[in-house]
């Protein structure tokens, strides 16, 4: 048997073809970006050599927006945190503990994770019209007609308002990474809980909770990594605007590369929000290593 | 051993003696939870309805004749005219085109790699798994504009070539995550047994560890169709003629161009839409499957 497995011809075609893609179209590309980062090029004369110039003009004594983009960027992070991750697992622990209709609610609710960004973007974009859209509608036949707003227009509220959808879609997805993890524990722990007479939110809280930290921890990571990636929505909805309240480090360096032309300073921005993203996965592993050690 | 037995007694007494009791207890909450259950449904699924009502209205009763309710006349010429003038069916042809040969081509690249890194023997197996795994947590952004240059050097751009590359590449540290944790999963007799037999390693996966695969493979199908379909950046930046558009692009631009008659627009929403939930219905156990073994083992 291990002379055929160490056939090398086998293994390189087996293998080559993957690895030749994905260095073409993932790996090079990453490795060119953090050089561009280093340039000060518009794409079609000559490049000059500027070292970490872009950075500095990146972060001290910003004028372009870019820091408050990143502020931005980690509301978001929060609010999933805290609005998204606790939502999903309020309706995962309803749904693991057996209820009627578990497999219909659990297929509704991951029904708008598959549906497009433009199709979600462009809804609401109808939702929050402010002459005929449901949102001020709704407002106004209950009587709290003063709160209509247009609410992708106002720089106040365009912010907020681009985050509601991108919360919304994805509750679904961490509800069933949840709801996957819960089904894995044993009934027979919940079952000796029950003859000690605990509630059912005693042992939501003392025994499913702390036996399914590794997928909390993975949807911290995908919620937190995904709020700093986050483009699609906020692209269709509002462009970064109106006149940048609601940008985001990917909306600007967009605009940055393909409006702009400044490709050397546009790859400087994202190479800073691939070092964000690995930087936060660690703290969030840091993070949850900790809480494990206390516990043990 | 004479406290687990106990404990199993218990436990039976318990069951027996509180069945009624806790049966009643049951109901009253079980039907708060359900109504509570049903109203996030409602919040869910709400938005889709809308759309799919508002896609049969024309303009007058979307602008404020009748904008929650049931059309007065559902407008089927709303289709029609999405699928013709408004180009929705080119695009529709244009995802399908790319979707499809992402999904074929990513998925044998990935059965061919997975299968090499687990079951050959070779020094760079695990680095290369490693390589592949570090790919999920790449923002694909950041690959963009060299990506874009790369792609217009080899004259590509503006071709479906242009998008499916990125997408297989893309495609393939999940689907090699994937494959390879079920991989792991499936005992070696079978291959051990077709080498005795006198099977080369091409016969060996070909005729015996493929069809093993077609669980797993469906799941990386359906996980490689999600990330496809509806990707919006690579499509808008790679892809500027409206013959190659797909989906995402077209109706944005569809959407984009202050056209005065929105029931069409809201009518190729629907049916850039429509394909997702149809395969995603009757397979939504297989998705949610594929994703929870996904999780659990990750």
């Amino acid at each position: 048997m291990n002379k055929i497995l160490n056939n090398k011809k086998a293994i390189f075609i087996f293998v080559f073809p993957a690895m030749l893609l994905f260095t073409i179209a993932v790996i090079l590309p990453i490795i060119i970006s953090t050089y561009y980062s280093l340039l000060d090029w518009n794409g079609i004369g000559k490049s000059t050599f500027i070292g970490i110039k872009n950075y500095t003009t990146l972060f001290v004594n910003n004028t372009d927006g870019f820091i408050k983009s990143v502020q931005n960027s980690f509301i978001l992070a929060i609010l999933s945190v805290v609005i998204q991750l606790p939502l999903a697992l309020v309706l995962a622990l309803i749904l693991a503990r057996g209820i009627k209709g578990e497999g219909f609610f659990r297929t509704v609710y991951f029904i708008p994770v598959i549906i497009s960004t433009v199709v979600i973007g462009q809804l609401f974009m109808k939702i929050y019209n402010p002459d005929y859209g449901m949102l001020n509608i709704i407002l106004k036949n209950i009587g709290l007609s003063k709160y209509e707003n247009a609410w992708l227009a106002d720089t106040k509220t365009a912010l907020f308002a681009t985050f509601v959808p991108i919360v919304w879609q994805y509750i679904g997805y961490h509800m069933l990474l949840m709801y996957a993890a819960i089904k894995s524990v044993s009934e027979d722990i919940y079952e000796a809980a029950k003859i000690d007479g605990a509630s059912a939110f005693t042992m939501a809280t003392k025994i499913t909770i702390p036996l399914i930290k590794p997928i909390l921890q993975v949807c911290t990571v995908f919620a937190v990594v995904g709020s700093f990636k986050s483009f699609d929505l906020i692209y269709i909805l509002t462009n970064g605007g109106p006149l940048h309240a609601s940008e985001v480090p990917s909306t600007i360096m967009y605009s940055t590369i393909f409006n702009k032309y400044m490709y050397g300073y546009g790859s400087a921005m994202s190479t800073f929000i691939i070092v964000e993203c690995l930087v936060f996965t660690l703290i969030i592993y840091r993070l949850f290593k900790e809480k494990k050690i206390k516990e043990a | 051993m004479g406290e687990v037995k106990g404990h199993r007694i218990k436990r039976e007494l318990f069951s027996k003696m509180n069945f009624g009791y806790t049966r009643k207890k049951m109901n009253t909450k079980s039907i708060i939870l359900f109504i509570l259950l049903l109203t996030v449904t409602i919040i869910q699924l709400y938005p889709l309805i809308w759309l799919l009502l508002v896609s049969f209205k024309d303009n007058a009763e979307i602008f404020g004749g009748n904008v929650l309710g049931l059309p007065r006349v559902w407008r089927i010429s709303n289709y029609m005219s999405a699928l013709t003038s408004g180009n929705v069916g080119k695009y529709l042809v244009n995802s399908v085109i790319v979707t499809g040969s992402t999904i074929i081509i990513s998925s044998i690249l990935i059965a061919t790699s997975s299968y090499a890194i687990t079951r050959m023997k070779w020094k760079f197996s695990k680095l290369t798994l490693i390589i592949f795994l570090l790919g999920m947590m790449v923002p694909i952004h950041s690959t963009l504009l060299p990506l874009f240059l790369i792609l217009r050097q080899l004259h590509i751009l503006n071709t479906y070539m242009a998008l499916i590359i990125p997408y297989v590449a893309f495609a393939l540290p999940m689907g090699i995550f994937v494959m390879t944790s079920f991989l792991e999963g499936i005992p070696k007799e079978l291959e051990e047994a077709a080498c005795v037999d006198g099977c080369n390693i091409y016969q060996i996966f070909y005729k015996i560890v493929l069809p093993l695969l077609k669980p797993s493979l469906a799941t990386v199908a359906i996980f490689t169709y999600l990330s496809s379909w509806n990707e919006l950046m690579f499509a808008n930046t790679f892809l500027n003629d409206p013959k190659f558009a797909t989906l995402p692009v077209g109706i944005m631009s569809m959407a984009g161009q202050h056209a005065t008659d929105w029931g069409p627009i809201l009518a190729g929403l629907v049916i850039a839409t429509l394909p997702s939930i149809l395969l995603y219905i009757p397979l939504s156990n297989q998705v949610q499957k594929s994703l929870m073994t996904g999780a659990v083992k990750g």
